[in-house]
């Protein structure tokens, strides 16, 4: 039941193209869940060594203790990304999340509505393209 | 000129903050008033604008107004007719259209210079928000029903002086018919999200008359226009309800608590949601008196008509209220003062009352002290919040503890049972940590509550505070108040009366949160039985306790199956907030051991390079 409480891409052209990588990348981290025991948190999961030679992108996983997945596709033409700013990313991912779980009127499985988070989401984005 | 003049009355009177957006149901029923047709009235929104923007700003509003004054002219609805030379709009449905154009300026002051010289009180108080409870000839469902289905009167409740403008107006103008209205709505108006305190608050409708009149001096002289701000009435009317949910007014009111409350509203999840974003600023999951007062601010708004902004307004900010709320919470002792005589009429005789509403003004005070610093007690709150939150209720069990001693000294009979209603609060904040240590505190008499906070209190109590033991619980509970009688013991009664006031308020709430009609006169029956309950209580111990649970033996036999299965649904909302709370400090936890991680790495790395040196 791996579906998604929340997608968005920045360029809005080959959406479908993120959506799917995204959901292929799914695997992965599952496979590395149960690949390591007793650290749950994993925040830089995969540099996907398959790289077109027409586009190339890396995907980085990251995983909560609630088995909440955060999924980020970004171009690796963008080489000014390091993995700090990629660690910076998912942990303000994840308090976001933790901001929305405390509304009482979210229910956790629904999908993310929250403005605050799209915006938060939104200025991340606007930041690294 | 005069156009200009009378379109910018006629976008006051929709919208009394000039400079906001009107607000759409008044624009509507304006619109109506001009008697078009209904298409006609499409057409002219959408011309004007007003559909893209979603709201009525000024320019659209004027622009509204002239393209309707063509369509009476005749002229067809186009940009290009606002260019003619046209006549003024008419709104021949407006009773009072011709009179509110002569008392318009008038009438912007008089809503509030009128209101002290009212002539009839009955339409003052009417006026002001809290003014459904004041009217106390009335019937008492009447005051109590908040929002109907019609956002009319919904309106009179917190926000009748601005934003009911044009209902305040016509019932300005026309006393008696509309009063005759509003009290046709306020009888078919039970229908609604009952934000249930009301009704106790009904009984404090005298004294609080009293009160109010200065209030509303005051809010005359600051009126503001800003639809964001709060009102003095407004803020009072907040923290009694915030007062309902939660006796401290220091103290938090958690997630579920507060969802259950404004769920009420009949407002959409959705927005909900968007609002209490927009007001727990400090994303914890609870809500304190300044966040619950731009919580409700907000939810009233939304009712009015008012778009949710994105950010939360500067007037509604935590930190702007908390000032604020220093002065109304200063005026809250007196209040309770003068709500508690009505409750407990024969407290002149009762010696504990005075010396428990001393107490209570203590806690109080001490609470405004106290709020001064709960800024730091905020802080601590983010990082840790679970420890806090037994905190904050070991902070009530504290002043509860010191308003018990003060009532252990006179020994009133009368107010054991308010004493359950601090313990039930207490039980409710300290469930997660400690479920062993509760069940003794029951036995403690305490503080001089106010009969509608032992209601209310108590109603959330069971809802949440009885969770953890209720399989053993339920059935010792019936057991106690069937056999009632024989006890004689003053142990036995303090603990026959928790359970009792338990069921008791619980059916109760019941009643409040299902069924509207039916539960204002079983909320009365309630309030009067448990006045009447009192009088009998001035008479020596033992006969109290017969006489209580016979009165109150055949309420609870009923109610069990039912609250029972309220009380699993409230043990799932509270095991999701439980769980929204614990994720939140997992990953606040998961973060520091990712940095201890990294300091292990960097330090692991040094070693290395250090290493093959030494080895060397």
């Amino acid at each position: 039941q791996n579906y998604p409480l929340y997608i968005r891409s920045v360029p809005t052209e080959n959406e479908l193209k993120f959506h799917y990588t995204v959901h292929t990348s799914l695997d992965v981290v599952d496979e590395k869940i149960s690949a390591m025991g007793k650290a749950l948190v994993d925040q830089r999961e995969l540099y996907l060594g398959l790289l077109y030679p027409t586009e190339d992108y890396k995907v980085y996983g990251y995983v909560t203790n609630s088995k909440v997945k955060f999924v980020m596709v970004v171009d690796s033409s963008n080489t000014a990304l390091r993995d700090n700013e990629i660690r910076s990313m998912f942990r303000k991912l994840h308090n976001s999340y933790t901001d929305i779980m405390c509304n009482p009127f979210y229910n956790p499985g629904d999908r993310i509505q929250s403005r605050a988070f799209d915006n938060m989401v939104n200025s991340m984005m606007m930041q690294v393209c | 000129e005069t156009e200009q003049q009378r379109y910018s009355e006629l976008f006051s009177r929709c919208c009394p903050p000039p400079e906001a957006a009107a607000g759409g149901s008044s624009v509507g029923e304006l619109f109506r008033a001009s008697q078009l047709p209904p298409d006609t009235l499409h057409q002219i929104t959408e011309v004007c604008g007003a559909k893209r923007v979603g709201y009525f700003g000024p320019a659209q509003f004027y622009i509204a107004l002239k393209l309707i004054a063509a369509a009476q002219s005749g002229f067809p609805v186009r940009i290009e007719s606002i260019k003619n030379e046209l006549p003024l709009p008419r709104f021949m449905a407006l009773k009072n259209d011709t009179e509110v154009r002569y008392g318009t300026p008038a009438e912007l002051h008089g809503v509030k210079f009128q209101v002290p010289h009212a002539t009839l009180e009955k339409n003052s108080y009417k006026r002001t928000d809290e003014g459904d409870k004041q009217v106390p000839k009335s019937p008492p469902v009447s005051p109590i029903c908040s929002p109907p289905a019609s956002p009319s009167t919904y309106q009179r409740i917190p926000l009748s002086y601005g934003y009911g403008k044009t209902r305040s107006g016509l019932e300005q103008q026309h006393g008696a018919p509309y009063e005759v209205r509003h009290s046709t709505h306020q009888q078919d108006g039970p229908s609604s999200g009952n934000y249930g305190a009301k009704s106790a608050l009904t009984s404090s409708t005298p004294n609080r008359s009293l009160s109010v009149e200065r209030e509303l001096q005051d809010n005359n002289t600051h009126y503001s226009d800003d639809p964001w701000r709060i009102t003095e009435e407004q803020r009072d009317y907040y923290i009694n309800q915030f007062r309902s949910l939660q006796p401290d007014l220091n103290a938090f009111i958690s997630g579920s608590v507060a969802k259950n409350f404004f769920t009420k509203s009949k407002l959409p999840i959705p927005e909900l949601s968007h609002i209490w974003e927009l007001s727990d600023v400090d994303c914890d999951g609870a809500l304190t008196l300044p966040e619950f007062c731009a919580a409700f601010h907000l939810v009233v708004a939304r009712k009015n008509g008012y778009q949710l902004p994105e950010t939360l307004p500067e007037t509604l900010l935590p930190e702007y209220l908390q000032a604020a709320c220093l002065k109304p919470m200063r005026d809250c002792p007196l209040f309770d003062s003068y709500s508690e005589p009505l409750p407990g009429s024969q407290q002149t005789r009762d010696f504990g009352r005075t010396e428990k509403s001393s107490a209570e003004e203590v806690p109080d005070n001490s609470a405004l002290k106290q709020d001064g610093k709960k800024d730091d007690k905020q802080a601590p709150k983010v990082s840790t919040p679970l420890k806090s939150i037994p905190k904050e209720f070991q902070h009530l069990t504290v002043k509860t503890a010191a308003q018990e001693s003060n009532a252990l000294k006179a020994r009133p009979r009368s107010r054991s049972y308010s004493s359950t209603s601090i313990e039930d609060a207490m039980k409710k904040g300290e469930e997660p940590p400690t479920p062993p240590p509760r069940p003794q505190k029951s036995h403690s008499r305490a503080s001089s509550l106010d009969l509608n906070k032992i209601f209310q209190q108590n109603t959330q109590a069971v809802r949440s505070g009885w969770l953890p033991p209720p399989p053993p619980a339920l059935p010792p509970r019936s057991s106690v108040s069937q056999t009632e009688l024989p006890a004689e013991v003053d142990l036995h009664p303090q603990m026959n009366r928790p359970p009792l006031q338990a069921e008791e308020n619980s059916s109760a709430k019941k009643e409040v949160v299902l069924a509207q009609p039916p539960s204002k006169p079983a909320r009365r029956k309630f309030r009067t039985e448990a006045q009447g309950l009192e009088t009998p209580e001035l008479s020596p111990t033992i006969n109290v306790t017969s006489s209580l649970p016979a009165a109150k033996a055949h309420l609870p036999v009923q109610k069990q199956s039912s609250k029972q299965k309220r009380a699993i649904q409230t043990a799932i909302r509270k095991n999701k907030e439980a769980n929204a709370v614990l994720a939140r400090l997992n990953s606040e936890l998961q973060q520091q051991l990712k940095e201890v991680h990294k300091e292990r790495i960097a330090l692991e790395t040094q070693l290395e390079q250090l290493r093959p040196v030494t080895v060397l």
